[in-house]
């Protein structure tokens, strides 16, 4: 529905809400004029020049940056802008004006909280988030604008009772929503132990005007992820209110400035229910509207926002959701563990015929959890076969690896690593609710059928518990992983016919393309090759679509017509050509789910990269948040390029560049988590063994400066490579 | 949103009436005063209890706030809510109009205080000049702590250098034409309020030009933002309590700093055989060298043909004597003219503040001798006796002189002195409360408070102060409000009028621990009773911390277990309440209270109702901003559960922060 379209039929003639206006425009007044106190205050003490910022974002304070497009790095710079606010601040009632009321509060709140950070008063004492950093925007974000979140709920206040207030945020939590949480519904959720915080994507950014942070976290998301630019207030409120589906639950008493801010809320598209009674005056028709019955108040949330739910219930005795998939078991809330070096353990998709397979069939062979006492370990096979006439063995990997997306949603259920390395862990709270082994079995079975229905048509799950049974049936798995791996190796560049496109972020970043090779994973690093072929397998219509390679036009660069041809309308037009195998030369783009960004450094003739988990400064003079700002929203950046983690162990890393040889700098923990593949590539690569030692990290320097004296000493080769400009 | 745990209360008031039937003049729950109620009927001499039920119905506009009065083009009256009647006709609305007259409240309110401080602060510094010889430094161990609080060195110097720098500072607060913020502010407060004072701009660098600076503010055609308006007042009302913390300081070291003793209070403390000297007002200048005076006039009076001379406190001035000299109190305000009308009252000696320009009228039917004292305080038909400092103890004994010889003219047949009164346990400054919980641990005093509150044994504390105001019955608020805290295990410290009201009713006799506390509360008071080797007869049930302008003591204490406790104020489970509100002075202290980080309740309805704005404000917001709001309630039982639930609703906030700061292994969260 067009923008100006959305609020039709929100006041009826005759029913004007005049005493909602009449408050939200005394909350207007109210909020302008403390934030004008605030700032002028500041000026005072700090003087114009003072840097404001908030922490890890490359987008200035966002409310400003989405909606006006002002780059704000300096206190003195917000005068004119908060001088622009007040005066659109006009005092007739009506919805118009609303709007622009509200618009002004978000600069107000924004401004408010940014002098926060400038005094150090933020942020605050965990659990408390405060501002969320792009990092956080980056991991969230995506499933919040391709709706894998169904929805973010925003609650405000404090509900009826601690009890009530769990009630609703776990019903939310186990469909698997996003939300803001801001004033005494947190100390409530706190005092029942509800769980919170970034892992469970349930912020509690703090009080008052901190559920600006609510705010400007959902403004990321239109210049991150829906290449929207800056300053493009109606291409932003209209990705807002398309893509970004959140409500507003305003429990407890109303005030005047909540109900200002509210107007900020419903001029980006989401609307406000609140629990408490409203007089006629003080209804908007889906707009702002009450529902005192907590039963029924999520229900017609979802229903004016427009959620539909997709998900199906599993018969598990947990919520099961993505909401879950971050959180961590330790070792003091477990009930029982598998794996992990601690006992045997595996797990294996196996492809099997129609009539070797019961479907739907769960059997636990050896103890369950009631024949085993806290704080017990476990020996565990998990062995899923699966019939599916579009089945194909290379699926077998790509389904396996979802056991550790689908397990980690389980509410209380712990999954790390993979196949014989994999390590399990059940919580007490999952336990105490009538968790048992077979669960596992019932919750994979279901998502298998769920998210892959086309290609499953049957499924059966044994779960092993049994030693000698797991150490005989290891055996088998073994054999399975081995077959698999030399298969991988024979899926080269060189060797496959076709490669995969990549659509899926177009839902929020229009014109990115990308294209996956076996050699070349995903820059979200969850979309390989076989992945892709998997998803055209079972959706042929979908985001992924095969490319028959045909012939190359540049086989260093990468460069082949086939591509060239589907690149051009699939990026509406807006690029022509593009190379895979180099950084420098109309390289590929990134969406902005990538998992680490590539950079030149010019002054060591070589590259760097960092990663979403790095927080820290780089030798390119950028954090990782800043430069993700400048490579998103599917432009060709030469020099700068969003990529996987596992791209740099692959033997098509960048070639046409000189390959892994010209990495001069990566975040320590990147060297670790890849460290033995990138031993294996170095040598491969004649680089020797100890080339990972000749590459510097935070701990050697974050400037150039720093280290250079570093490369020089240990003789990086980038050094003496040809000149990459 | 609600900041109570019980989620029925709003910010709104109950709906019962705001003047309680408004055709009995029988207005008071001190059956002294009932008594004398109908001897000053028989007598025909009409009181404050006659004019409250001849001013109603009382004008409206001017009770909501929207009647504007600051320039003779008005009064306008805001009478519609739209249309050229919305406005006055300079143009400003109803938020603007009760947002200017509410602070120009402040303005008088912070007046009052602060002229009262500084007519102490040149005392001081009179003595320190030798100029003022009759006055003594009383507390040296006070001035000492005093400079050392302000930064003044003390080593080498004598106590009267001392007193001159603390006196010139103090006096600095008044002036200062810098950008300082005032030191009796900065000083006395928690880091946590030093930077919100400084982030909100509201800590006042000289306290004169706050007040000046707020009528300019809020002149015709100045300033029309209501939240800037409200700002200007805050800063006054810090000023406010700048004044009076000086006021306080100063008093004690020229007088003494309270400890606990014992005295009574109610008209029955008259004595028909002795020469009655009633002081009245604020300023223990006057009334303290009364007292001196009286002793040594004491052989003067029984040669008058008494058998002594009996002073009697009312008012404020009456708690500064009794906190320190244990001196009785006769009354409280809205009774003042009663005690005329015992026909034993020789004299009623006058300073500032509160002081009914009716009482002389009263006397005109008995025999009693209005004396005024001060230059700004002067009533026709009284005697003026302008008091000087330079010449006190003349002064006061010729002012003592003027009662003795009154005596003679009582009229024996208008004799009626009430058989009401009850025991006093009083002298609780701050110091006192501290060597009480000393006397258990030592080192930490204020542990002993507020491990009490952590572990649920009382529910926190609660400050009761503040006025009379008729549009009540006299002293029903303070004691419903009262008598259900401490069933409910909240502790209690008083000032003022609220203070009189409990002695009278008995409530600072240790007995009505027996009677009213609930169990934690007694426990409480038991065990610090049991530390200490009192001479009182144990401990109160309300604590006197003394006169209105003491309320910087109780102020002193939440800041002292805001240290403890490692948090800023606003997470204290501490309020306050001003059960009946009158004086100009109750705004400006309920507001820097508010801005300190309390809520604070009022009983009678401030002019502000007018803007649905200027409300939410000071009910709703001002807690998100300063972490203090207003609970303006007006039936005294719901008074009492709000504040008993914003006392809960502290509590288990900060107990929630303190669990979850151990579950994340994080520091305390300092947000409220």
């Amino acid at each position: 529905m067009a923008l100006d379209k959305i609020y039709e039929g929100a006041v009826k003639e005759g029913e004007e809400p005049i005493k909602l206006f009449k408050r939200a425009y005394d909350g207007t007044v109210i909020a302008l004029s403390y934030a004008e106190i605030l700032l002028t205050q500041a000026l005072k003490e700090f003087g114009p020049n003072a840097a404001i910022s908030y922490p890890d974002t490359a987008y200035y304070l966002p409310v400003m940056r989405c909606l006006s497009g002002e780059a704000v790095t300096k206190l003195g710079e917000l005068v004119p802008i908060m001088s622009r606010m007040r005066e659109q601040v006009k005092s007739g009632l009506n919805m118009e004006n609303a709007m622009l009321w509200g618009e002004a509060v978000l600069y107000a709140a924004e401004t408010i909280e940014v002098l926060n950070y400038l005094r150090g008063e933020e942020p605050k004492a965990g659990p408390w988030t405060g501002f969320l950093g792009d990092p956080v925007v980056r991991k969230f974000g995506i499933k919040m604008v391709d709706w894998t979140i169904p929805g973010v709920a925003v609650i405000l206040g404090r509900a009826k009772d601690s009890a009530a207030a769990k009630k609703l945020v776990d019903k939310l939590m186990g469909q698997g929503f996003m939300m803001f949480l801001s004033d005494e519904i947190i100390e409530q959720l706190l005092e029942q132990n509800a769980k919170l915080g970034i892992d469970y994507i349930a912020f509690p950014v703090g009080n008052f005007t901190q559920v600006v942070h609510a705010a400007n976290y959902a403004f990321r998301a239109g210049m991150a992820f829906g290449g929207v630019a800056p300053g493009e207030r109606e291409l932003h409120r209209d990705y807002q209110r398309r893509r970004v589906l959140a409500f507003i639950l305003h429990l407890g008493e109303l005030d005047d400035v909540k109900i200002a801010a509210e107007m900020g809320t419903i001029f980006m598209g989401f609307p406000v229910i609140t629990d408490q009674e409203l007089s006629k005056d003080m209804q908007l028709n889906d707009w702002y509207i009450s529902e005192p019955d907590y039963d029924k108040i999520l229900p017609l949330a979802f229903e004016v926002r427009g959620i539909k739910l997709t998900s199906v219930d599993v018969p598990v005795p947990v919520n099961v959701g993505p909401a879950f998939e971050g959180e961590t078991i330790r070792k003091g809330d477990t009930y029982v563990e598998f794996g992990g070096g601690r006992t045997t353990a595996f797990e294996l998709v196996h492809m099997v015929g129609p009539d070797e397979i019961e479907d739907g069939k769960v059997t636990v062979i050896g103890p369950e959890i009631t024949d085993i006492k806290e704080g017990d370990k476990l020996p565990l096979g998990i062995m899923i076969d699966i019939y599916g006439r579009k089945m194909q063995e290379d699926f077998e990997g790509v389904l396996e690896r979802r056991v550790h997306y689908f397990s980690n949603y389980g509410e209380g259920i712990w999954h790390v690593a993979q196949r014989d390395l994999c390590w399990l862990r059940f919580s007490k709270d999952a336990v105490a609710k009538g968790w048992k082994i077979a669960d596992l079995g019932t919750l994979l079975l279901h998502k298998y059928k769920q998210e892959f229905p086309s290609i499953v048509d049957r499924v059966q799950v044994t779960l092993i518990t049994d030693q000698a049974l797991v150490d005989e049936k290891i055996k088998l798995a073994r054999e399975r992983y081995r077959a698999r791996d030399a298969r991988m190796k024979t899926l080269t560049d060189d060797k496959v016919e076709e490669f995969y496109s990549c659509l899926l972020c177009q839902s929020f970043a229009p014109n990115h393309v990308c294209v996956v090779t076996p050699e070349r994973v995903g820059l979200c690093g969850a979309v390989s090759w076989l992945d892709a072929k998997a998803a055209f397998e079972i959706t042929p219509t979908g985001p992924n679509q095969p490319i028959l390679k045909g012939t190359a036009i540049d086989n260093e660069r990468g460069m082949w017509q086939s591509v060239n041809e589907y690149l051009r309308p699939a990026s509406n037009n807006t690029l022509e050509e593009v190379n895979l195998y180099t950084l420098m030369d109309r390289p590929m783009t990134s969406c902005g789910c990538f998992e680490a960004i590539m950079a030149i450094v010019p002054e060591a003739n070589g590259l760097m990269i960092t990663t979403r988990e790095h927080s820290g400064m780089t030798p390119c003079g950028m954090t990782f948040s800043t430069l993700a700002g400048t490579v998103g929203g599917g432009l060709q950046t030469p020099g700068f390029m969003g990529i996987g983690r596992t791209y740099l162990v692959s033997k098509k890393f960048i070639p046409a560049d000189g390959g892994m040889a010209r990495i001069i700098w990566m975040p320590k923990e990147l060297k670790e988590f890849l460290h033995d593949d990138f031993v294996e590539r170095a040598k491969e690569e004649g680089l020797g063994e100890d080339f990972i030692d000749k590459i510097a990290d935070e701990t050697v320097g974050s400037t150039v400066e720093e280290i250079l004296p570093f490369l020089e000493e240990k003789g990086h080769p980038a050094l003496t490579m040809e000149p990459l400009m | 949103m609600p900041r109570f745990s019980d989620l029925d209360f709003t910010a709104r008031s109950s709906s019962v009436p705001r003047v309680e039937e408004p055709k009995n003049r029988e207005r008071t729950v001190d059956p002294a005063a009932l008594e004398m109620l109908k001897v000053a009927q028989e007598h025909g001499v009409y009181t404050a209890y006659d004019r409250a039920v001849a001013q109603q119905p009382q004008c409206q506009f001017g009770y909501k706030g929207i009647c504007c009065r600051i320039c003779i083009q008005g009064p306008c009256r805001i009478k519609a809510d739209d249309g050229p009647a919305s406005r006055g006709m300079c143009g400003a609305d109803a938020n603007t109009i009760v947002a200017r007259n509410l602070v120009r409240f402040i303005a008088g309110g912070t007046s009052s205080h602060s002229d009262h401080g500084r007519h102490i602060a040149r005392t001081l510094l009179h003595l320190a000049d030798g100029e003022a010889p009759d006055y003594k430094i009383a507390d040296p161990a006070k001035l000492q702590a005093v400079a050392k609080r302000i930064g003044i060195t003390t080593e080498g110097k004598t106590d009267i250098e001392i007193a001159k720098e603390v006196a010139i500072e103090a006096l600095d607060d008044y002036g200062r034409y810098g950008d300082q913020t005032c030191t009796f502010l900065t000083t006395t407060i928690t880091k946590g309020r030093q930077d919100k004072f400084k982030a909100t701009n509201v800590g006042p660098v000289a306290i004169d030009r706050s007040v000046v600076q707020l009528l300019a503010q809020t002149a015709m055609g100045v300033d029309s933002d209501p939240v800037n308006i409200i700002f200007g007042g805050l800063k006054a009302s810090l000023a406010d309590y700048t004044g009076m913390h000086i006021a306080t300081d100063i008093s004690d070291i020229l007088f003494g700093t309270p400890k606990p003793l014992v005295s009574e209070a109610n008209l029955g403390v008259l004595e028909e055989d002795k020469i009655n000297i009633a002081v009245h007002g604020h300023n223990p200048l006057v009334s303290e060298m009364v007292v001196s005076a009286a002793h040594k006039l004491e052989s003067e009076a029984i040669a008058a043909g008494a058998k002594g001379i009996n002073i009697v406190g009312l008012c404020c001035t009456g708690h500064e004597l009794l906190m320190r000299k244990g001196v009785y109190i006769a009354t409280n305000q809205s009774s003042q003219e009663l005690a005329i009308m015992t026909g034993v009252l020789d004299s009623m000696v006058l300073d500032i503040q509160c002081m009914m320009p009716s009482v002389t009228t009263a006397a005109e039917c008995f025999h009693t001798r209005i004396i005024t004292t001060n230059e700004i305080a002067k009533f026709p038909g009284a005697i003026h006796y302008p008091f000087d400092e330079t010449t006190a103890m003349e002064d006061a004994m010729a002012i003592v002189r003027l009662s003795i010889d009154n005596f003679k003219n009582r009229d024996l047949n208008k004799i009626h002195i009430p058989q009401h009164k009850n025991k006093v346990v009083a002298g609780f400054s701050l110091e006192a409360m501290l060597d009480l919980f000393a006397a258990i641990n030592p080192d930490r005093p204020i542990s002993v408070l507020t491990d009490a509150i952590l572990s649920g044994e009382i529910k926190g504390v609660c400050l009761l102060a503040g006025c009379n105001n008729l549009k009540q019955f006299q002293d029903k608020s303070h004691l419903t409000i009262m008598k259900e805290l401490a069933a409910n295990d909240v502790l209690m410290v008083a000032t003022g009028c609220s203070a009189g009201a409990a002695a009278k009713a008995g409530l600072m006799a240790p007995d009505a621990v027996d009677k009213y506390a609930g169990p934690g509360l007694k426990a409480f008071t038991k065990r610090v009773e049991a530390a200490n080797k009192l001479t009182t007869g144990g401990l109160p049930l309300v604590f006197h911390m003394g006169a209105c302008v003491d309320n910087t003591r109780a102020a002193d204490l939440v800041t002292a277990m805001a240290n403890e406790l490692g948090v800023d104020v606003p997470k204290v489970p501490f309020v306050a309440s001003a059960p009946e509100a009158t004086h100009e002075k109750s705004i400006s202290i309920g507001t820097w209270a508010v801005t300190m980080g309390l809520p604070v309740h009022v009983g009678t309805m401030p002019p502000l109702e007018g803007s649905d704005l200027v409300y939410g404000v000071a009910t709703q917001i001002a807690h998100d901003v300063f972490g203090g709001h207003f609970i303006l309630e007006m039936d005294s039982e719901v008074a009492a559960k709000k504040l008993i639930n914003a006392l809960e609703y502290r509590s288990w906030k900060l107990g929630v922060h303190r669990d979850a700061a151990e579950k994340y292994a994080t520091s305390l969260a300092q947000g409220y």
